[in-house]
């Protein structure tokens, strides 16, 4: 198929590991305007094999916009160009022929590398483990349908809880904050009366570890929402920073 | 060695429950000594760690992935399926299992079955305990929708994104026990090898892959939950990683494979654009409920088509074959995934695809554009509306529907789906078969035990929508924290396993030398370029149409590729650093050697049935025929060394509840 085929100049993030220093890499490739951004990434790997050369180091697994593997800052954004999508649904046609593209890892104090575009994200599953959960045991449930929930509530706390947890977010903003990530959570969880009971404690507890993690401040730039693969919401944030007032105020919870 | 299946005696609906108020318990002090090990954190691996960490069980959990949240269960979109009959249709425990039989083409054991059934209700009130946001009506209770192969509406869902909910909810609960250490989670960390000490499994070898230090692990017992290995294929809707190996690695320890050859290949899948193709996206079978299945009538305008010389806009509605309405009237465009597979073939077979490469046919929603937009435009009052009103109000209600699908196949493919029609056709989507398993779940090694995909148990020949999400969920939360009770109620003198012990060391030096083997080839071919072959291989002779000669000689090609690889693989870097391209290659290994078992069974199975279509066994229209008398079995088969044939081994189904039909969707 020579329809659509493209030459591009690639400038690559190369770390060997997170105690070594990295720098930019070029590379020439040859793609189509048909491959998605991982798969132009598998032909440069490709031919670094060929030259017996070390392929470039980047997560990635489900390539449908869903496992939040993927993680490339393209051209200076989080995922690339295109709004609402993820590195894996980036297709080529978004560039064009003679293009040279930047591509580097999240850069966070948070999200160390570990080698090339890999970094460490476990700071997220470390929030969640602070209080992301309702605290019910297997067995015992009520019925699904006894307590009824409004249509347009579960559709909100929906729209939360489809964080894929890539931390683009966290690239995306200038203070590297996981206020976007966290409120996402708490979101999904404090909205529904399943997640009331222990909404106070779940809200201290998750900001408490956030800022143990070593992310930034909020400063309501906003770049966490315009950059976000599945268009959170930063009225997440809101709604957060008002359940933690309330939660510190008249209440004797710690985190 | 004689099978022994373990179902409990008794009555079909009385099975389940008797047995759990006969098994033996462990006391909470004796739970708290006993350890488990759970590989793999998708639906059933998630929900097994939480709730056996709830029970009190020190679990040791493994993912390959940098977090539990990532396992492949997260890209699911239709549903799940629950016999609540909240909708009045006349849905029980009972349809639930006779559906989940027929579908299966009557190849799956009755006793799991219906516990599944049993299992379903109790699923659904727990993921919304939890949180999961399933959708909702008006009224606040929980909306329902329908899938293929059945009459009722028992599909819970949330958006097109059912399985990321559920994932996210077991996810979460897994979270809280390690925030509590009853689970201790071990990220980027892969399963290479189980441990078995005096017949039972006690641990695993398992590699650390940032350091690509080798760990070993002990334990009381070992549980797989590692998935499907559709990946066999190359080409498939699995995830990159998903893969068979750490399944694989306990069949060279004597555990048994049963069913390798049946595939679900499904039926709406984005076609592949070119050689470069990582992986094929799935478009839900919800999609089927609307969009009309067709190819042009004439060779002439599908070789226009294929050139860009015409598109579907261009052939007039009396030159299109909408071959599914034609030859399944009845059930039309929502015929079960396998017959409808198959049926996509025949037709691009004979020269009526529509892409470029041949294979691809139309899933058209004009039609419902027209339907929905005249029903818009009658609400709305508007008398005699054109052709644009229609299609703006039909349009609206299309993207109501399905508005993330459609978006995601635009930014694949390029084109608008509410313009031209979609092009689609079968991929790889979901391997049924899997480790053989009891009714405890555990396979033919005493303590290993296999949920979800990983096992064979619950889907015979074919799996039907929405299916999946229920059996994993099912296993992991409601089957196994039971079942394993009984092998551990015997293990409460068993001191803690040590590490050190002689086998352990053993298992460790074995996949060290495995390793480097791989690595010293240093050969000249990539490990891509040698799954790209394997997958080729795999889909021209083991597809959606078999034969014995294509068969055979699928077997012979796979050992040849098999040598190859051996003696010319370029594996850069070394084991003791983070090494991607060494984790492939050790998968790739061992696809090499399902593969051709993959090719022993479908050849050993002279019949068809479900999505084992053998050409030999088919009725003059091409329908499948099974063949009962001979072929009621599930084939586990037993492959310690691949220098000699795999041993079969039958288990033979009984069914004593259902009656064995043709599946007839005519």
């Amino acid at each position: 198929m020579s329809h659509g085929n493209m030459n591009l100049t690639l400038k690559v993030w190369r770390q060997k590991s997170g105690q070594h220093k990295g720098s930019f890499e070029t590379h020439k490739v040859e793609a189509n305007e048909h491959m998605s951004f991982l798969e132009m990434m598998d032909v440069l790997n490709e031919k670094l094999i060929q030259e017996r050369k070390q392929p470039v180091a980047f997560e990635h697994d489900c390539r449908e916009g869903i496992c939040g593997s993927c993680n490339m800052v393209i051209n200076g954004m989080p995922h690339g160009p295109q709004k609402g999508t993820t590195t894996c649904q980036l297709h080529m046609r978004q560039f064009k022929d003679g293009d040279t593209i930047v591509v580097e890892p999240w850069r966070a104090a948070a999200f160390p590398v570990i080698k090339d575009l890999v970094v460490d994200r476990s700071a997220f599953d470390r929030i969640i483990q602070a209080g992301g959960y309702i605290s019910v045991n297997t067995g015992g449930a009520m019925d699904g349908n006894a307590i009824p929930i409004e249509k347009d509530l579960s559709g909100q706390a929906f729209d939360a809880a489809t964080c894929i947890g890539c931390g683009a977010c966290v690239a995306a903003c200038p203070n590297a904050s996981a206020m976007l990530f966290t409120s996402a959570k708490v979101a999904h969880l404090n909205l529904l009366p399943q997640g009331k009971v222990e909404a106070s404690q779940r809200v201290l507890s998750m900001v408490n570890q956030m800022d143990e993690e070593g992310f930034g401040m909020c400063s309501n730039i906003t770049a966490c929402e315009a950059e976000c693969p599945k268009e959170i919401s930063v009225d997440n944030i809101a709604l957060m920073n008002r359940e933690y007032i309330a939660a510190t105020l008249g209440s004797d919870k710690t985190a | 060695m004689a099978l022994k299946n373990n179902v409990p005696e008794g009555p079909l609906a009385e099975k389940w429950i008797s047995y759990r108020g006969a098994m033996p318990l462990v006391a909470p002090n004796n739970k708290r000594r006993l350890e488990v090990i759970v590989v793999g954190t998708g639906l059933a691996g998630a929900s097994a760690a939480a709730t056996m960490g709830e029970l009190g069980y020190n679990v040791k959990a493994f993912t390959f992935h940098d977090s539990p949240r990532r396992a492949h269960s997260i890209a699911a979109q239709g549903g799940i399926n629950a016999a609540k009959n909240y909708q009045n249709d006349g849905d029980s425990v009972w349809r639930l299992f006779y559906d989940t039989i027929k579908g299966g083409d009557y190849r799956s054991r009755e006793a799991n079955v219906h516990r599944l059934a049993e299992a379903s209700v109790e699923i659904i009130d727990q993921a919304v305990a939890q949180g999961v946001p399933l959708a909702r009506e008006y009224g606040g209770l929980l909306a329902n929708r329908s899938f293929g192969g059945v009459q009722v509406s028992r599909t819970f869902y949330a958006r097109g994104q059912t399985g990321q909910q559920l994932l996210i909810g077991a996810y979460q609960a897994l979270s809280r026990q390690i925030a509590k250490g009853s689970v201790q989670m071990y990220n980027r960390h892969e399963m290479l090898d189980v441990v078995i000490k005096d017949g039972k499994a006690r641990g695993i070898i398992a590699r650390n892959l940032l350091t690509g230090e080798l760990e070993r692990h002990a334990a009381h017992c070992v549980v797989l939950a590692t998935g499907g290995y559709g990946n066999v294929f190359y080409l498939s809707t699995n995830a990159m990683g998903s893969n068979v190996s750490a399944a694989w690695r306990t069949v060279k320890r004597g555990a048994y494979f049963a069913n390798p050859c049946y595939t679900q290949i499904h039926p709406t899948c984005i076609p592949q654009s070119g050689e470069y193709q990582s992986k094929l996206t799935l478009m839900s079978e919800s999609l089927r409920n609307d969009g009309r299945v067709w190819v042009p009538k004439n060779l002439d305008d599908a070789e226009a088509i294929r050139k860009g010389q015409k598109t579907g806009l261009d052939i007039p509605e009396g030159d299109r074959d909408y071959y599914l309405e034609r030859r399944y009237p009845a059930f039309g465009n929502l015929v079960p995934r396998d017959v409808a597979s198959r049926a996509a073939k025949v037709v691009c077979d004979e020269g009526h695809g529509i892409v470029g490469t041949g294979k691809g046919v139309y899933l058209d929603f004009s039609s419902a554009i027209e339907r929905y937009g005249k029903s818009a435009a009658h609400t709305q009052g508007i008398s005699n509306p054109g052709k644009e009103i229609i299609t703006k109000l039909g349009t609206k209600v299309v993207s109501e529907k399905y508005g993330n699908l459609f978006e995601m196949y635009e930014k694949i493919s390029g084109e608008n789906p509410y313009v031209f029609p979609m092009k689609i056709y079968p991929a790889v989507h979901y391997t049924m078969g899997g480790l053989w398993v009891d009714y405890h779940l555990e396979t033919n090694v005493p303590g290993l035990f296999a949920l979800g995909e990983a096992n064979f148990s619950d889907h015979g020949a074919n799996r039907l929508g929405a299916s999946a999400l229920m059996q994993g969920l099912a296993d992991g939360y409601f089957v196994i924290p039971y079942t394993i009770g009984t092998f551990l109620a015997k293990e409460i003198r068993t001191p803690k396993i040590s590490p050190d012990d002689a086998e352990f060391v053993a298992a460790e030096n074995d996949v060290r030398t495995r390793l480097q083997g791989l690595l010293d080839v240093q050969g000249n071919q990539s490990v891509e370029s040698f799954h790209r072959r394997l997958g080729k291989i795999m889909w021209e002779y083991c597809g959606m149409a078999r034969n014995a000669d294509g068969l055979t000689k699928a077997r012979k090609l796979i050992q040849e590729l098999r040598a190859e690889f051996y003696k010319d693989v370029f594996i850069p870097g070394k084991q003791d650093e983070f090494n991607p391209e060494l984790e492939k290659a050790a998968r790739v290994a061992d696809f090499l050697e399902l593969g051709e078992l993959f090719a022993v069974d479908a050849l050993d199975r002279n019949e068809s049935c479900g999505g084992h279509f053998r050409e030999e066994y088919a009725s003059a229209e091409g329908e499948a025929m099974r063949v009962d008398d001979k072929y009621t079995y599930a084939a586990a088969w037993e492959w310690t060394d691949t220098t000699q044939d795999p041993v079969l081994h039958k288990e033979e189904l009984v069914f004593e509840n259902v009656e064995l039909k043709t599946r007839s969707y005519k």
